[in-house]
């Protein structure tokens, strides 16, 4: 039968909640038990919360020194030890995940599916291809474990109302010292709901034109207790820092609602929003093909609307 | 550093709107536009830059896949590339078996550094490059956005979701690109007539790796569900009432 290890994606200090997606997308097909490995140099903290996580059996605590930060290089050999007593190994499909997985399955010598959306049996997996034009359905052979990357808008977080046991693991393995880290650099400390997780979000494009026009879409997010979003032109532009770009090679998310300002639609984009609950669009342009995925358009202007839209939603 | 070893691969170009297989077969790429994938654009021009900075002496494009490949590999030399091996397979390769390919070819041509792209914008699996850097136990430094060469390391800031991280790997090691990276330059005509000349070496899979066969069946392939067709609305205030209407404000 099927048992299931997930990476637990956390800063030393916090769970993060692509975790906790993770162990919906174990629960979601039969299984004999799901574990949740946490590296840390002091995993006390992060061990709880995964073990709260409903659905968790067993949270295997892996400190280290060397944990303190989580390099791929040397976690993965640490993964791959553990995943001897495992069917699946699980982690989020998160710019960590991305980092970490391939490698471990490499070490594994087994292949790795990305950004898996469903499950039947935890044999059958759905994942997106071509920035999300198509959905293909993939069978993993029956010898082999299965190392996937989970896509985490496609699944809710686990309740936090479990109660699995801690254990302690020590484990004999040799970690290289060839990749080092320096510095982490980010917008740390926002008060702003966060982008990945929000319930509403407000992005800005190119058309926006300067970082202090981009101001408009920060005003308009906090009318609305939003997080801020950006296309990939914004980023490039300089209007904003990378971590708010959304796509295929940003993030993806699932807000209850987007609203897309002075935004084209390109199909990059666009992968990033497709479970967006209503989308709102924005343009000046009738044709943009925004329009043709959102929910609420709206033709104009932008630089005339949205302060209109920002003084009714003050008042 | 001597040789710097960058992987091109052919993909559908990225202004092209694919469309599935009515039957579920596959996407349907008859008489597509083909292209460099974007991220080894990058990749190849970042080879470039560190070579043209007298930071690398050699510049070898790689391509796996059929013999149309070729066409990829020839805008690689004509970019700049000093010459370019095509390791040919019929079948599709995972990145796992792409991965064993490329570990032979680094055993054969040992290079001091590996670019790919973040990731191959047909099946955006974004792993090979890990998957080759686990194999050659050496380093990695994915989403590369800056890369800056040391004495035998690399300094490597990488597009994380928490915004910026910043590593340091030795050299030999592997790196991934992401779209910040750089602007790859224009190939000019004269540019592609010298490519001409540079060597093409075609090298069958089967002499360098095994273990490439695919590890997942593909069962089926399918549009995504549509969304359903939205409204339009006049003003500012209409737009806050539909929003009042369905809950949203
Ligand atoms: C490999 C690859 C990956 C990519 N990944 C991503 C990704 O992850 N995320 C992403 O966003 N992009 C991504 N892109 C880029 C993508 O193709 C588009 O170039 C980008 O999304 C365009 O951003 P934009 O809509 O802000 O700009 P534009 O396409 O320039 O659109 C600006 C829009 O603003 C409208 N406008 C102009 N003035 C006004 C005004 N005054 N009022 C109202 N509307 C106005 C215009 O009508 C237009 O529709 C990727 C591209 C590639 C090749
Ligand atoms: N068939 C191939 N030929 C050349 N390079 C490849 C091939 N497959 C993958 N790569 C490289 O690996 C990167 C990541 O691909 P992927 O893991 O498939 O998303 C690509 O951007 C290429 O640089």
């Amino acid at each position: 039968m099927a048992r299931v290890l997930i990476v637990a994606e956390h800063d030393g200090e916090q769970l993060n909640l692509s975790t906790a997606k993770c162990v919906s997308c174990a629960m979601s097909f039969e299984n004999d038990g799901i574990d949740v490995a946490v590296l840390a140099a002091d995993g006390q903290a992060v061990a709880g919360e995964a073990a709260a996580l409903e659905g968790v059996r067993t949270v295997l605590r892996i400190d280290h020194p060397t944990n303190e930060v989580s390099l791929a290089a040397t976690w993965a050999p640490q993964i791959a030890a553990l995943a001897a007593d495992y069917s699946h190994v699980f982690g989020p499909s998160t710019t960590f995940g991305k980092d970490l997985m391939p490698r471990v399955a490499a070490l594994l010598g087994v292949g790795q599916l990305s950004d898996i959306m469903s499950t039947p049996d935890g044999r059958v997996f759905q994942r997106p291809i071509y920035a999300g034009n198509a959905i293909v359905t993939v069978e993993a052979r029956e010898d082999r474990s299965v190392v996937a990357t989970v896509r985490t808008a496609s699944y809710p977080a686990a309740e936090d109302t479990g109660n699995a046991t801690i254990e302690a693991r020590t484990l004999d393995v040799e970690l290289p010292t060839h990749t080092r880290f320096v510095a982490q650099r980010g917008d740390t400390g926002s008060e702003r709901p966060d982008l990945q997780t929000a319930t509403r979000v407000v992005s800005g494009g190119r058309a926006l034109g300067s970082p202090d026009k981009f101001q408009m879409i920060y005003e308009l997010a906090d009318r609305l207790g939003a997080a801020v979003g950006a296309s990939r032109a914004a980023v490039d532009s300089g209007f904003v820092a990378n971590d708010l770009q959304v796509g295929q090679t940003g993030k993806i998310i699932a807000p209850e609602l987007y609203i897309a300002v002075g935004i084209s639609g390109a199909i990059q984009h666009l992968t990033g929003i497709k479970d967006a609950g209503t989308i709102v669009a924005i343009n000046k342009d009738a044709d943009a093909p925004i329009f043709e995925v959102a929910d609420i358009g709206l033709v104009a202007d932008l630089f005339t609307v949205l302060p209109e839209l920002i003084d009714t939603l003050s008042s | 550093m001597q040789k710097i070893m960058v992987c091109l691969k052919r993909v559908v170009d990225y202004n092209v709107r694919v469309r599935v297989q009515p039957d579920g077969s596959g996407m349907a790429l008859d008489g597509v536009k083909m292209a460099i994938n974007p991220f080894d654009e990058i990749a190849l021009e970042e080879a470039l830059r560190i070579k043209e900075r007298g930071e690398a002496t050699e510049i070898v494009a790689v391509s796996l896949g059929t013999h149309e490949c070729r066409q990829q590999l020839r805008t690689g030399l004509a970019m700049g590339a000093d010459r370019a091996i095509l390791v040919e397979t019929e079948t599709a390769l995972e990145p796992l078996g792409a991965a064993r390919i490329l570990k032979a070819l680094v055993d054969r041509e040992t290079p001091d550094l590996v670019l790919l792209g973040k990731q191959a914008i047909d099946d955006d699996n974004n792993q090979t490059g890990q998957m080759l850097a686990a194999l050659w136990d050496r380093p990695q430094a994915t989403f590369a956005s800056e890369v800056v060469l040391g004495d035998g390391v690399a300094t490597v800031t990488r597009e994380v979701d928490a915004g910026l991280e910043v590593i340091e790997v030795d050299l030999p090691a592997v790196i991934t690109t992401d779209l910040r990276l750089n602007e790859p330059r224009y190939v000019k005509l004269p540019d592609i007539m010298k490519a001409k000349k540079k060597t093409l070496d075609i090298v069958p899979s089967q002499e360098l790796a095994s273990g490439t066969e695919r590890q997942f069946t593909i069962l089926k392939t399918e549009s995504p569900p549509a969304r359903q067709t939205g409204v339009i609305v006049s003003d500012v205030a209409e737009l806050v009432r539909t929003l009042t209407d369905k809950g949203l404000l």
